[in-house]
């Protein structure tokens, strides 16, 4: 290399994707750039010449339009442009010019196809938006250990079963000779029922339940029972398992869930082992474990409210060690919802048990098992239809006071738009609601369903779970059928667009206007999941999620193909940079907040989410031309 | 500046025939195919000219008492400066290397003594800037030493027309009635040196003092110039000296 040349490739280097590049690499774009100065407001790319060369900002402000003069972008210092061009047909897509005195350099095409050649991360950098996109959102899954580790890695040997006729006494001494915690509790069957095995003999057993080291204690000796008696009448049917193929993730979280600590793990419909909470916390000894127990341990609402700190600390390390927004998202809600649900317990233990039956309901973000460290509390109370307001509701308003003061005490704090169970409004019996979900959808208007939009992503937290997934399998129906409702939401998600990307230290709008900082929730993430909930109403999902909601769309032919990937992708890179942004808040010891300074947005960032917003941008426009406003009477 | 005053002066109306004079009586013959190569008419716009931005690093000021270290060479039009066919030359002075100036142009002594002559690389340089119009920023050091080096080795010196990015800075900086009613006010002269001048054009700061660094750095602040202050087609003979 001449040292002469070092100036040059030094400079180009601090900047992706030159930054990622070999020395060798990088020598030889050194050696062969080309150098032009530009004068502020001349043009440096005109549309349709032909184009040989990637430019490289050294130094001013570029503007990039789009064929019709729409600004595409703002580039400055360290930028480059024209590579769409270069990997298309040469000519020149997206005119430039220079909006400060600009010094370009500029590198041949052989270089820039060279660089494509050797180097992948750069050949993904200048590929349009997917690949990029999905490198991020791919790295950032590998790099979590334990989203990738299937469950079987922690099964170490059979589990102990018994047939249901065996007595206490033997599964005791069953279990101690196994030096095992659990019993998988089974009985002979015929057909093929649920949990239903053959054994190498071809006979088939039915998995009945689980009796494990707790229930000798509380349901045999607590209770008084003889040790002869046989373990089928005590064991427990209520059986949860997971499949041998899951992830240690999703075992934790099946635990979580159901406030089990033994999981049996099936493969094939047979059970090959147990695996205990404490295999996982070995596994991973940093994770929301000890927190939900936590909670479920705690005995007061002001018990309760002392453990937000932890739930900060434990966000806060789950982000730094990598775990994507799924798995961040579906853990604080899992967190939000043990809160609530231990919350309920108390409350039902202070107010006596509930007149008639009800459901929790949670909406938005727990629904969607989306949360993240910024959260308020939007929930309602879906009662049985034996409701007598002048009866019952006294009960329910003490409930839903006490859980919602109590999330608020938690961090959870009030709903603004008073989407809670303590409003009367959203404490209603299921019939009410059924006619509240048929009245949004027969008889839509945009600024009626500004307020009920929120109640599209529904979920049952406790009691009654068939009164919620009543109104699911309601809105999974009813609203695919109806395009005016459909319309009605779709012209509701283009409320909140994204801006157009970064530049230098400012958010840049798509009129070019500059702002400080941006609500990357207002302006990213919150319209991503509208226009996501829209297709997936669409489609009959009965999904809350985004990302399943996105797996049931990608089953139809509602979006163009790669479309609900690339959509994928450009949602878990915002909910990330969201994430991370908000793990830098609590770092520095600022409240967390859904804004980020650009400041703090890295260079690496800074590209991929101008890919997001471009994503997100293109998915809305599809919107618009997929669900238009029906002609309901002729024009006047 | 820095006592440096122009020794020879060669008015430009001139060049066509000192180059044709010395074309007849050259006797060295890369000199003789220097004079030989037509340089572009004096009205020629400069969007049609080939330049070539020239920087040199001495160990001095005076080119009686100092002597050129590195040369850097790139070829540039208005369009394009042309880094890939960039030269470059470290050269043996033919006195002592001062520390001073050693540290100054980031230049060891060990590549110094192993540099070749000035003589040896000669014939290359004036391959180079044949037919192509010369820029360089401030011409008082440029022209007096390469044209002394060349004489003390070929016996006879060599001078070309060359356009001075600063007399061009100067022009409008210094003799401007602005800036004689600012001097008349005791006010400093605004500076016109390569890296002053270039940041009044956004240009970026190259660490100076590096003689190709220095040719490239003066290549685009001439298109920098003429994107501000002239146009395309201002005819060469506005601009050289």
């Amino acid at each position: 290399m001449d040292i002469e040349l070092l100036e040059i490739r030094q400079f180009m280097g601090q900047f992706p994707p030159f930054d990622g590049l070999s020395d060798e690499l990088l020598d030889v774009i050194a050696e062969r750039v080309e150098v032009s100065y530009f004068k502020t407001g001349s043009d440096i790319l005109v549309l349709n010449e032909i184009l040989n060369e990637l430019c490289f900002i050294r130094s001013g402000a570029v503007e990039v339009y789009r064929r019709q003069g729409e600004l595409y972008n703002r580039l400055g210092e360290g930028d480059i442009f024209g590579h769409f061009s270069l990997l298309r047909n040469h000519k020149v897509r997206f005119p430039a010019q220079a909006i400060e005195d600009t010094l370009i350099y500029f590198i041949p095409n052989d270089v820039f196809q060279r660089l494509c050649e050797e180097d992948d991360d750069f050949a993904d950098f200048v590929e349009l938006e997917r690949p990029r996109l999905e490198t991020v959102a791919e790295q950032q899954k590998k790099s979590n250990d334990m989203m990738v580790t299937r469950i079987r890695k922690l099964v170490t040997r059979y589990p102990v079963m018994v047939e249901a006729s065996t007595t206490l006494q033997q599964v005791a001494n069953q279990i101690s000779e196994a030096q095992a915690s659990a019993a998988i509790v089974i009985k002979q069957c015929s057909g093929n029922p649920r949990y239903s095995f053959q054994d190498s003999e071809g006979q088939t057993w039915r998995m009945e339940g689980i009796f494990t080291d707790s229930d000798f204690r509380t349901r045999v000796v607590a209770e008084g029972l003889s040790p002869q008696a046989a373990i089928g009448d005590v064991a427990s049917s209520h059986l949860i398992t997971i499949q041998s193929d899951a992830s240690v993730y999703e075992a934790m979280l099946t635990m979580l869930r159901n406030n089990v600590h033994h999981l049996p793990v099936i493969y094939r419909q047979r059970p090959v082992g147990v695996v205990h909470l404490s295999d996982i916390i070995r596994y991973e000894t940093h994770s929301g474990l000890y927190l939900v127990s936590n909670i479920f341990n705690q005995s007061s609402a002001q018990g309760l409210a002392r453990l937000a700190p932890d739930v900060r600390a434990a966000f806060v390390r789950m982000v730094q060690e990598g775990a994507n927004s799924q798995m961040v998202g579906s853990a604080l809600s899992t967190i939000g919802r043990s809160f609530t649900r231990r919350l309920l317990e108390l409350a039902e233990a202070e107010l006596g048990p509930p007149p008639v039956p009800y459901c929790f309901m949670v909406n938005g973000s727990m629904a969607r098992n989306e949360q993240s460290i910024v959260t308020d509390q939007d929930n309602a109370l879906v009662l049985s239809d034996e409701f007598v307001p002048k009866q019952h509701d006294d009960y329910f308003y003490a409930l839903a006071k006490f859980v919602s003061d109590g999330l608020d005490a938690c961090g959870y704090t009030y709903c603004k738009g008073d989407i809670m169970a303590t409003n009367a409004q959203w404490r209603q019996p299921l019939s009410v609601w059924k006619d509240y979900f048929e009245d949004w959808i027969s008889n839509p208007t945009p600024k009626k369903l500004l307020q009920s939009s929120i109640f599209f992503d529904l979920d049952s937290i406790y009691g009654e779970d068939h009164f919620v997934e009543t109104l699911q399998d309601l809105v999974a129906k009813r609203a695919a059928e109806s395009p005016l409702f459909l319309a009605a939401m779709a012209r509701n998600a283009l409320n909140r667009t994204p801006p157009l990307g970064f530049f230098r230290t400012f958010v840049m709008e798509k009129d070019g206007k500059h702002n400080n900082s941006i609500n990357l929730k207002r302006r990213g993430t919150a319209p991503m999941v509208d226009l996501i909930r829209i297709h997936a109403l669409a489609c009959g999902s009965k999904a809350q999620n985004t990302f399943q909601r996105l797996n049931d769309i990608s089953q139809t032919q509602l979006l163009a193909n790669g479309v609900s990937d690339k959509l994928s992708y450009a949602f878990e890179f915002l909910c990330m940079t969201r994430l991370r942004h908000q793990m830098i808040d609590i770092q520095e010891e600022r409240m967390p907040d859904n804004n980020i300074e650009p400041e703090n947005v890295e260079d690496s960032e800074r590209h991929t989410l101008k890919d997001a917003f471009q994503v997100l941008s293109n998915a809305q426009k599809f919107l618009k031309f997929r669900y238009p406003m029906p002609a309901q009477r002729p024009r006047q | 500046m820095l006592g440096i005053r122009p020794r020879q002066r060669v008015s430009q109306s001139d060049w066509a025939s000192y180059m044709a004079q010395r074309r007849q009586q050259a006797k060295d013959d890369a000199i003789k195919r220097f004079f030989s190569t037509p340089l572009p008419a004096s009205d020629t716009p400069i969007s049609d000219v080939p330049m070539v931005a020239l920087d040199m690093e001495t160990t001095g000021l005076d080119e009686d008492r100092h002597a050129i270290v590195s040369i850097g060479v790139v070829p540039f039009t208005l369009d394009r400066i042309k880094l890939a066919e960039r030269r470059y030359w470290v050269v043996k002075p033919t006195r002592p290397l001062a520390e001073a100036s050693i540290a100054f142009h980031h230049i060891t002594h060990s590549e110094v003594a192993e540099a070749p002559d000035l003589d040896i690389v000669l014939d290359e340089l004036l391959e180079m800037l044949a037919g192509h119009l010369v820029v360089v920023h401030f011409r008082n050091i440029e022209r007096p030493f390469l044209d002394a080096a060349i004489k003390a080795r070929r016996g006879e010196g060599v001078m070309f027309p060359m356009i001075d990015t600063m007399s061009l800075e100067a022009r409008l900086h210094r003799q401007t009635l602005w800036s004689r009613f600012r001097r008349w006010l005791g006010r400093p002269p605004v500076s016109i040196r390569l890296n002053a001048s270039r940041e009044r054009y956004g240009l970026p700061n190259y660490q100076g003092h590096h003689a190709l660094i220095d040719a490239l750095a003066t290549a685009e602040l001439l298109q920098a110039q003429i994107a501000n202050h002239y146009r395309p087609d201002t005819p060469l003979k506005d601009l050289w000296c």
